[in-house]
Order: structure tokens, then C-alpha cells, then sequence
């Protein structure tokens, strides 16, 4: 069990076993320690994240507006009433959306920035820091930021378009670009997050694989295809990982740009959950919308850990 | 490509390209940040006619109107109340417990550790609704507590990986030597432990601090009472009432990403070693 525990970083540490052998001079005095020191975090995980994901599960079966206690039982009547809603499939293609855009256009980029920002030159620094600029300010922050820039009567892209001699669009309240719009912002903030991980990475190289393989007369190109990238696949594949799991939580950012509409058009998994489980009290319902998000990323997880990340 | 350094050669396509490509995502960077912090700074009939430029009246009005008002430290001193809340519990929790896994062997340590670590995993959003409900049973919905306490059970996972790694190289024998001589583990931890442990206590409270600092979900259903809102929470208020008056807007933006943006620039180096820390090995 300690070896399939999930996570990344989990796999790696519960690997190596504490080699702290049993020499500890007095036994009680591990006691104390174990009797103070362990509990309150125990308790805290238990009490404020473990119960209440086993609660949703066990909420998700009643009719229930969250005061009382839950005794409409209906089974598995929520997850139905979830799986035939338009609203559920489409913030799932939104979702879907977003880790492909993740994938296709914003972790090139960054693995781009990041060969380019490794090395030494002026003002290289000053660049990192820019670029990793959007991932420190609040995902709330940024999305009024760009509900500016959209906006149709006094934003960036309205006086562009003005400039052109056009009527300007309102992007964010158009069912057709309300969900191109976020994947933009989505871009833009996470870009640098992904680039600071392959500079990391790149610092780490040992440089001497590098300059052998240029020294037998590998191009640049070829020495970065078949030396640089291939060291880097660790690193890419979490990165994949982390795109893919923070695609699926996405909801703070949704929120000022368009909170999930017009006309759900651009919901995601959690502004879905949000919207009609939290917004109107629909626990029982809400509750299962957690339990299928539950469902995706723990899978997901674990199917990524299994497939592409074994020999790590 | 050190070719940059190489500036006496006199035309390099490569260079060309290269200083291009970052101009472009520099530019798509800063012209958002830009256009707030300069839009605050006009009135709203030249926002809408120059969105771009400098402001040709420079309106301090709207920036001092906010800084006066008690609307806006009231948001910051409750933002600042519930993050120093949730960086100082989960350092104690997170480095006590992490202590016992470095150092104490047990029965079922890895279990309890690997139990821990599965946090990284689950998605906030899921508990989200029991969350609120629990939090309402305790009595602690509407307070601060009621937001740091979600706030820190969650951060728990990954704190506890990043010390716990850290402490594992405080060499053993310094313990065995301390406890030979009469010193108890908990006194090891809190004379020895942690003053040796200060730049991960640093990374470990900043990333949470970020965090809790811009959290706006849990807090969204926790507080009902304006009063106690951070600031995530009292910007999108701010953005309803004053819906199109976006000079204001931008303005108040500007103002709320300041303290973040200073943070950073003071503690970059821990937020940066914490992220990769977190992800890469090694």
C-alpha cells in the first residue's frame, strides 16, 4: 500500500523507509513524541479532509438541502440526474479543453522560455521573473484583470478592434468565445509556473552529457532532441501531471471572467459544483458532481503513476 | 546557445529570433498588468478612449479614495489575519509531525506517513459541501477559523513531505548524542530541530501563506459576513457594485495585487525553491 500511495512526491518519500534504526536510547521518550507530536496533524487531515470526502460520497445518495439530517435516501439518483444534464458535459469538454490547450500550446511554451532562459545573459533573470509574475497573483485578481481586457466597451481588445473601424465583440458574454477567451487567461497564468520547473530542471542537468555529445559532433539541435529532452522527461511528465490535475480544479479563475456562462458555455467541473450545489444548498447533488471530480483525478492519477511514471 | 555572449559576430539569425520570441511573451505578459496599473490611473471617459496609453491627467483621486477608505485595510487586515493564522498552525502540526517521521521509528510509520501524503491528491473541491456542513456543526462558520482550519488540514500534505525530507538530513548521530546526554527528542526539536531547519520553515510558510492569501473558494463558503471577508471575496464585491466603473476597478485591483506583488519580490527565493522542491526530486 505505502508503494501505490498516489502522488509524486509520496511515491518517492514513502520509498525511502526511515533507516533510523531501532537504537533510540530511550523508548519513552518516543512515546511523548508519538502521543504530542503526531495526533494534531492526524486529526486535522482526518477531520477536515478525509471524513468529509467520505461524507460527500454518503451525502451524494439523499435528497438533501444540507439542514436536518439527510434522510431522503435516493441512491444513485443524483448521479443520474448529474450524467443527464447538458450543463455536466459540456464542463466536462471544458475541462477536456483546457488540458488540451495545457498541453498543446502552454507546456511547449514554457519548455521553450525555459531553454532559452537557463542560460546566462542580461536580463534573463529579470525575464523568469516576469513570466512567473502571473502565477503568484490570485487567480481572482487575474480573472478581473482580463474580464477588463475583454470588456466590450472599455477594454484592450474593444479599442483594438475600434481601431480597425469595427464594432467591438464582447467576448465574454458570447456563447462562442466566452470559453476561447478563458483558455487564453489559462495560458497566461500558468505559463510561467510550468517554465520555472524546466529551469529547475535544466539547472540540474549534468552539463557534461551535453558537451560530450557536442564534442562528437552533434549539432545544437540534435545534442537538444537526443540529449537535453530526453534527460528532461521526468520533469516533462510532471509537469503533465500537474497540468492535467490543475486543469481538472480549475474554478477561482472562471469566476470573475464569466462564472461559468453564458449559458454554462463555459463551466468547468468545479464552477458546475459550485453553481448548483453550493449556490442553491443542492448537497446531496453537489455532493456527487465532488464524488465523480473525485473519481476523475484519483484515476487519472493513478493511471498516469502507473503508465508513465514507473520507473520513478 | 551561449551565442549571446559571442555579441562580436555580427548578424545570428538564431539571436534575432530568440530576442523576438521573449519580446512577444513579454509584451503578452505585461500589457495586462500595465493597462490595470495605468488604467487606475484615468478617468473613465479617457479609459475608454485611451486603454492603452499614459494617462494624459494623471487622476491620483482614485487611488487615494481607496487608500483612505476603511474598506480596503479592512480586507487586507482580515486577508493577512487568516493567512498568518493558517502559516502559523501548519508550520507547528506539519513540523511536529514530520519530526516524528524523520526520527522516531514506529509501528505503522510509513502507513500513517503514506495516509498523509494521499492529501496531495484529492481535489478541495470534493469536500468541499461536507466541509461547510462540518464547519457549521462546530460552530466555526463565519469566524476565522473556520477558513484556516480547512485551510491547513489541507496544506498538511505537502508541508510535511517538504520538512520531512529536510529533516532527515540533520544527521542522526547529533540525536543519539543529544539523547545520551540527557536531552529529550522534544527538546532536540525545538533547540536543535528547528533553528537548523529556518530556510524550509521559510519556503514551507511561504508557499502556504501565497495560498491561503489568495484563496477564494473555501472562504467563499465559510464567511457570510462582509466584515470578515478576505480580500478575494471583497474584490468581486467591489467589481459587483461598482460594475462598469472600471477606472475604479483597476485601481482597487492594482491596489490589492500590490501586497502580493512586494511579497514576491522579497521572498522569490523561497517561493520558487518551495514549487520545485515540490516537484523535482533530488
Amino acid at each position: 500500500m505505502a508503494r501505490r500511495a498516489a502522488s509524486v512526491s509520496a511515491m518517492d518519500v514513502a520509498g525511502e523507509l526511515p533507516q533510523v534504526a531501532e537504537r533510540g536510547p530511550s523508548w519513552d521518550g518516543r512515546l511523548t513524541v508519538l502521543i504530542l507530536f503526531l495526533p494534531p496533524a492526524l486529526l486535522l487531515f482526518t477531520l477536515f479532509v478525509v471524513l468529509p470526502i467520505g461524507e460527500a460520497a454518503w451525502y451524494s445518495a439523499f435528497n438533501w438541502n444540507g439542514f436536518g439530517r439527510p434522510t431522503n435516501w435516493i441512491g444513485f439518483d443524483n448521479y443520474r440526474f448529474v450524467l443527464e444534464t447538458r450543463a455536466f458535459w459540456l464542463a466536462l469538454r471544458n475541462n477536456g479543453l483546457i488540458i488540451a490547450v495545457s498541453l498543446a500550446i502552454q507546456l511547449p511554451l514554457a519548455l521553450t522560455l525555459a531553454l532559452m532562459l537557463a542560460e546566462r545573459f542580461r536580463g534573463a533573470v529579470a525575464l523568469r521573473m516576469l513570466f512567473f509574475m502571473p502565477y503568484i497573483l490570485a487567480e481572482i485578481a487575474t480573472g478581473l484583470i482580463f474580464s477588463f481586457v475583454y470588456d466590450g466597451d472599455y477594454g484592450l481588445v474593444a479599442s483594438i478592434w475600434r481601431s480597425f473601424g469595427a464594432e467591438p465583440p464582447h467576448l465574454l458574454a458570447s456563447t462562442d468565445t466566452a470559453m476561447l477567451a478563458v483558455l487564453i487567461v489559462v495560458v497566461w497564468k500558468y505559463f510561467g509556473f510550468h517554465m520555472m520547473l524546466f529551469i529547475a530542471a535544466l539547472q540540474g542537468l549534468d552539463k557534461s552529457l551535453i558537451e560530450a555529445a557536442r564534442i562528437d559532433g552533434a549539432t545544437r539541435s540534435q545534442a537538444l532532441r537526443h540529449v537535453v529532452i530526453p534527460l528532461l522527461y521526468p520533469t516533462i511528465r510532471l509537469s503533465v501531471f500537474f497540468a492535467i490535475v490543475g486543469s481538472l480544479q480549475l474554478f477561482d479563475l472562471v469566476m470573475p471572467l464569466t462564472r461559468g456562462g453564458p449559458a454554462d458555455s463555459s463551466n468547468t467541473l468545479v464552477s458546475f459544483l459550485y453553481n448548483n450545489g453550493i449556490s442553491r444548498m443542492r448537497v446531496g447533488y453537489g455532493s456527487a458532481i465532488g464524488v465523480i471530480l473525485f473519481t476523475i483525478c484519483v484515476t487519472f492519477a493513478f493511471t498516469y503513476k502507473r503508465w508513465f511514471m514507473r520507473d520513478e | 546557445m551561449s551565442s549571446t555572449e559571442t555579441s562580436r559576430t555580427p548578424f545570428d539569425p538564431a539571436v534575432l529570433f530568440k530576442a523576438v520570441f521573449l519580446a512577444v511573451v513579454a509584451v503578452f505578459v505585461l500589457v495586462p498588468l500595465l493597462a490595470t496599473l495605468l488604467g487606475g490611473f484615468k478617468s473613465l471617459g479617457e479609459l475608454r478612449v485611451n486603454p492603452f496609453g499614459l494617462p494624459r491627467r494623471w487622476e491620483w483621486q482614485n487611488y487615494a479614495d481607496i487608500l483612505f477608505s476603511s474598506r480596503y485595510w479592512q480586507l487586507l487586515r482580515n486577508s493577512l489575519i487568516i493567512s498568518t493564522l493558517t502559516v502559523t498552525l501548519t508550520l507547528i502540526v506539519a513540523s511536529m509531525a514530520a519530526f516524528t517521521f524523520a526520527h522516531v521509528r514506529f509501528y505503522g510509520s510509513s502507513m500513517l506517513l503514506s495516509y498523509l501524503t494521499l492529501g496531495l491528491l484529492f481535489p478541495a473541491a470534493t469536500a468541499v459541501l461536507p466541509l461547510f456542513i462540518k464547519v457549521r456543526d462546530l460552530g466555526l462558520l463565519d469566524t476565522y477559523f473556520g477558513v484556516a482550519l480547512p485551510q491547513v488540514a489541507f496544506s498538511l500534505a505537502m508541508s510535511v513531505l517538504l520538512l520531512r525530507r529536510f529533516f532527515k538530513d540533520i544527521p542522526y548521530e547529533l540525536l543519539e548524542a543529544a539523547l545520551v546526554d540527557g536531552c529529550s527528542y522534544i527538546k532536540f526539536f525545538r533547540y536543535v530541530t528547528l533553528p537548523l531547519s529556518r530556510p524550509i520553515l521559510a519556503t514551507v510558510g511561504t508557499i502556504t501563506f501565497v495560498n491561503s492569501w489568495n484563496a477564494y473558494l473555501l472562504p467563499l463558503v465559510m464567511l457570510n459576513t462582509d466584515a470578515l471577508y478576505p480580500w478575494p471575496l471583497g474584490i468581486m464585491v467591489y467589481q459587483g457594485e461598482y460594475s462598469s466603473e472600471w477606472h475604479l476597478i483597476l485601481a482597487f485591483i492594482t491596489l490589492t495585487i500590490l501586497p502580493t506583488i512586494i511579497l514576491f519580490l522579497l521572498a522569490q527565493k523561497h517561493i520558487v525553491a518551495g514549487l520545485t522542491a515540490g516537484a523535482v526530486k533530488g
